[in-house]
Parts: C-alpha cells; sequence; structure tokens
C-alpha cells in the first residue's frame, strides 16, 4: 500500500477478510466487537485472518501480538501504529 | 443371536450417481452409469494409463456454505452431507441448546475412510514448497487426519458416546457399520451414525493405483469399463462418494415410533494375514468374515437370498469372492455388483452398498450388475444382469474387502 491507510480503510479491509475466512458479514464487523465473543472465530481463523492482514496491509503481526488483539479496534489500531 | 436387535432408521449418501440416496439408488435400478473420461489437465500431463473415473455427480459447493467449504478436506465434507442427511431422514433434527434430539452421552459416530484428506496434504505442501509457512492453512492438519470426517459429524450431531474411525481401506465404511453394530451391542450407545467416506481422485493416487495394475484402461469406452464378474473386466475404476447411516437400538427407535428399513442383523470381521494387496487364493478370509456374519444373525446360509458383492471388477478379486461367497453362503444367492455403476467408492464402498443391500430387501429389488455380457465361466452364481430383478428378500449380505487383507461382511434382515 503506497500511502498509510486510513483507520476507515483498515477496518473495511479487515471486514472482508473476516467475511472470507470466517464467513461473518463485513456489516457486522465493528470495532467494538471480540473476534472471540462476539464473532465467534476460533484460534484456527484467527491465524489466517492475521496472515491476510499482513499481507493486505504489509505489516508484521507477531503471535504474542495477536494474542492481544481482543476486539477488532485493537486490530485496526495495531494495523495502524505498524503499518 | 443378539440380545439387542440394531436396526436403520435413517440413510444418506452423495455418489456419482446422484447427490442423495433417492437419486442413487433409482440409478441404480435404470442401469445408469456414473463412470466417465478422466480428462483432467493432470491425467494428461502425467500420461497416465488409466483415464477413467466416477466423480461425484453434485459437487459439495452447490450444497454446503463457502465456510463450512473451506474448513473442511472434500471427504469431510461429503461424511458431514451423507451424515445431514441420514440424520433428517430418521426424523431427528440438529441439536440445538434448547432442543437436543439424542442424548449426547448415548449417540456415537464410527465413520471411516480409506485415506483421509491426502488432497489437503499435497496442496499444502504445494503451498510450503512455493510460499513458505505463512502461506500453509491452520487448518491443514484437521483436514487431512483421517478422523476428521467422524469428528466433525460428531459436532454438527453433538455425539459424546465416542468416536471412531477405522482405516481399513476399502472395507473402512463397512468397518465403519460393524464398529456402530458392536457399540449398541455393548451398551456404550443407543444411537451410532456411521459409514464411510472417500474423496480422493488426485494425480498420485491414480498413479499409484495405475503403478499397482489395479485400474480399468478401457479408456475409449467409459460407460463399458466397470464390468464386475464379466469375462473381459480389466480393473476398477477410481470413484468417490460417501455413505451414512443412522443405527439405533429397536428398543430406542420403537420408543420414538422411528421408521425402520431393516436390521443390521450380523457383522463378520477377519483379516487374511497375508499379503498386502492380494487376497488370499483359498479365500479362507473372505470365507469366515461371511460365516461370521451369518452366524451372528441367527440365521444360515440358505436365508441369504442376496449377496451385494465387493466385485471391484479386477481379473482376480471378483473371481476370488465368487468362489468365497459359493462356499460360505451357497449356490442358491442372487448376486450384484454396484460398482459397475458408481466405480470404486474406496472407504465410502462399503457403506453406500450397505444402503443399497438394505433397500434391495425394503424395496424388495435388486439393481442389475452393469455390462454383464459374458459372465465369467469361473463365477457359477447367479448375477442379475440386464435389468433389475425383483425379490423377496428375507435377509441379505454386503461384502467388504480392502487393501491389506481387511474382510467385512455385514448381515441385513427386513425391519
Amino acid at each position: 500500500m503506497a500511502e498509510k491507510p486510513t483507520d476507515e480503510e483498515i477496518l473495511a479491509g479487515l471486514a472482508e477478510i473476516v467475511e472470507e475466512v470466517a464467513g461473518v458479514e463485513a456489516d457486522e464487523v465493528t470495532a467494538e466487537k471480540s473476534f472471540v465473543d462476539d464473532l465467534d472465530i476460533d484460534s484456527l481463523s484467527m491465524v489466517e485472518i492475521a496472515v491476510q492482514a499482513e499481507d493486505r496491509f504489509e505489516v508484521k503481526i507477531p503471535d504474542a501480538e495477536l494474542a492481544n488483539l481482543k476486539t477488532v479496534g485493537d486490530a485496526v489500531t495495531y494495523v495502524s501504529k505498524n503499518a | 443371536m443378539s440380545t439387542v436387535e440394531v436396526v436403520v432408521t435413517g440413510i444418506g449418501a452423495t455418489t456419482p450417481l446422484g447427490g442423495d440416496v433417492t437419486s442413487t439408488w433409482d440409478g441404480l435400478i435404470a442401469g445408469r452409469n456414473g463412470i466417465k473420461t478422466n480428462d483432467t489437465e493432470w491425467a494428461e500431463k502425467y500420461n497416465l494409463p488409466s483415464r477413467l473415473m466416477a466423480p461425484l455427480a453434485v459437487e459439495p459447493s452447490e450444497v454446503l456454505p463457502r465456510v463450512q467449504l473451506r474448513r473442511m478436506d472434500r471427504c469431510e465434507q461429503i461424511a458431514v452431507i451423507a451424515a445431514r442427511q441420514a440424520w433428517a431422514d430418521a426424523g431427528y433434527e440438529l441439536p440445538s441448546d434448547e432442543h437436543e434430539p439424542v442424548d449426547p452421552d448415548r449417540l456415537g459416530v464410527a465413520i471411516g475412510t480409506g485415506i483421509g484428506g491426502p488432497v489437503t496434504l499435497l496442496d499444502q505442501d504445494d503451498l510450503l514448497e512455493q510460499h513458505g509457512l505463512r502461506k500453509v492453512s491452520p487448518l491443514t492438519v484437521p483436514m487431512l487426519m483421517p478422523n476428521g470426517p467422524a469428528a466433525l459429524v460428531s459436532i454438527e450431531l453433538r455425539a459424546r458416546a465416542g468416536v471412531h474411525s477405522p482405516a481399513s481401506a476399502c472395507a473402512s465404511g463397512a468397518e465403519g457399520l460393524a464398529q456402530a453394530y458392536q457399540m449398541i451391542q455393548s451398551g456404550r450407545a443407543d444411537v451410532v451414525v456411521a459409514g464411510g467416506a472417500e474423496a480422493c481422485i488426485h494425480p498420485i493416487t491414480v498413479a499409484g493405483f495405475a503403478q499397482s495394475r489395479t485400474l480399468s484402461l478401457r479408456n475409449d469406452e467409459p460407460e463399458r469399463a466397470s464390468r464386475p464378474f464379466d469375462v473381459d473386466r480389466d480393473g476398477f475404476i477410481l470413484g468417490e462418494g460417501a455413505g451414512v447411516l443412522v443405527l439405533e437400538s429397536a428398543a430406542h427407535a420403537r420408543a420414538r415410533g422411528a421408521r425402520v428399513y431393516g436390521k443390521l442383523a450380523g457383522t463378520g470381521i477377519t483379516s487374511d494375514a497375508y499379503h498386502i494387496t492380494g487376497n488370499h487364493p483359498e479365500g479362507i478370509g473372505q470365507i469366515n468374515a461371511m460365516t461370521k456374519a451369518i452366524r451372528e444373525a441367527g440365521l444360515t446360509p440358505a436365508d441369504i437370498g442376496h449377496v451385494n458383492a465387493h466385485a471391484t471388477s479386477t481379473v482376480v478379486g471378483d473371481v476370488g469372492e465368487a468362489v468365497a461367497i459359493r462356499k460360505a453362503v451357497g449356490d442358491h444367492t442372487v448376486l450384484t455388483a454396484p460398482k459397475s455403476s458408481f466405480g470404486h467408492l474406496v472407504g465410502g464402498a462399503g457403506a453406500v452398498e450397505s444402503i443399497v443391500t438394505l433397500l434391495a430387501i425394503y424395496h424388495g429389488i435388486i439393481p442389475a450388475t452393469r455390462n454383464l455380457e459374458n459372465q465369467d465361466p469361473k463365477v457359477e452364481l447367479d448375477v442379475v444382469a440386464g435389468e433389475a430383478r425383483k425379490l423377496d428378500l428375507v435377509a441379505a449380505m454386503n461384502d467388504s474387502f480392502g487393501f491389506g487383507g481387511h474382510n467385512v461382511a455385514l448381515v441385513f434382515t427386513a425391519a
């Protein structure tokens, strides 16, 4: 990505990835939602989502960081800081 | 005679003849062919000698939602599809927190497969080679493991009485049913969802079977290629498919007023301990499996009016089985070989063909063996050819044999 994405662009991109991997409709993927508790995403799908997010936003998400990304908003913030 | 009667209350399948039991059965009765030319790019690329295959009539992608598809190997997909059909056919709803139609601690699963998910294994290995670790799916192991189909069905149906996945090559599906029978007989479960699945049409499996010289080479005539018991048979055709049955103790079925297709009355399992692919020349293991199944059912060989033969259309195997059937059952019994229509479903074969055996009793009609134009004189038995034959049956047997020397015979009786 040539320019740093806005938070809205990151959220929209994550929502697309979550829909692709876990089948949760993109509209449901909002900042306050927990991946596990609200979106019912398991640890295996989280790994896939992280790999796709890394490719899409040109960012590294180490496992130790992934464990801290509880909500969609946490992921947006992490990508925004590190992209 | 067993103390606990085991009945069949639900059946489901997806095969090269159709995406469910009805279309598969109707196809068999009509004598339809499910075998096609293998016109894939890879068959050409590797110059594979056999250009025949029996793919599913209905793609799993037409049945399952996209996300479920991507989380399961094709073998798992078709096991789940067949299990859902069987479960609904038995009159059960899918479980929810509000309603569990069967006590989960009394519900088991026994679904076998010959190889499981080799296509996933190979696809993921390609990704590892080409793109490195990051591109390998975290679902690789659960998709390739041969207990995956049974495990996924147990999760879907909330079965907590134990999940089994026998791997006995082409006898796996039948062994799943035998294991389910034993679970109910021993009191471990009231209901067991059982059968087998296989989906391994891939360059390496076709190449491997080709190198073992077991595949038909009648490439220019796919519809005539699978011809069990015919003098001109020259090998089997690799197919894919799944069959699942809901087995239930008769008391459990009766208490809920379930429709009963028939009984699984006896099971016989033996092993040849002889050769990794070849059958024992005197068919001792096959004969003993059939004899045990008949005895366990409390019947005599004279009661077995019909045998749904394993008969894969190989030169050696078909005759060996026919000789064994004559010795174990007798020359009164009427044979058919459904692999003539839908090819060899490997781990799915024993389960799908058990459904066919059961329906032959239930409907009183035996599907014909396709392509039986000149019966091998060494097959000294009455094999249904030409068109389906009406016959009242009290009991019938399904034979399944697998590489490794596995022999499984199952006796079904009328309800």
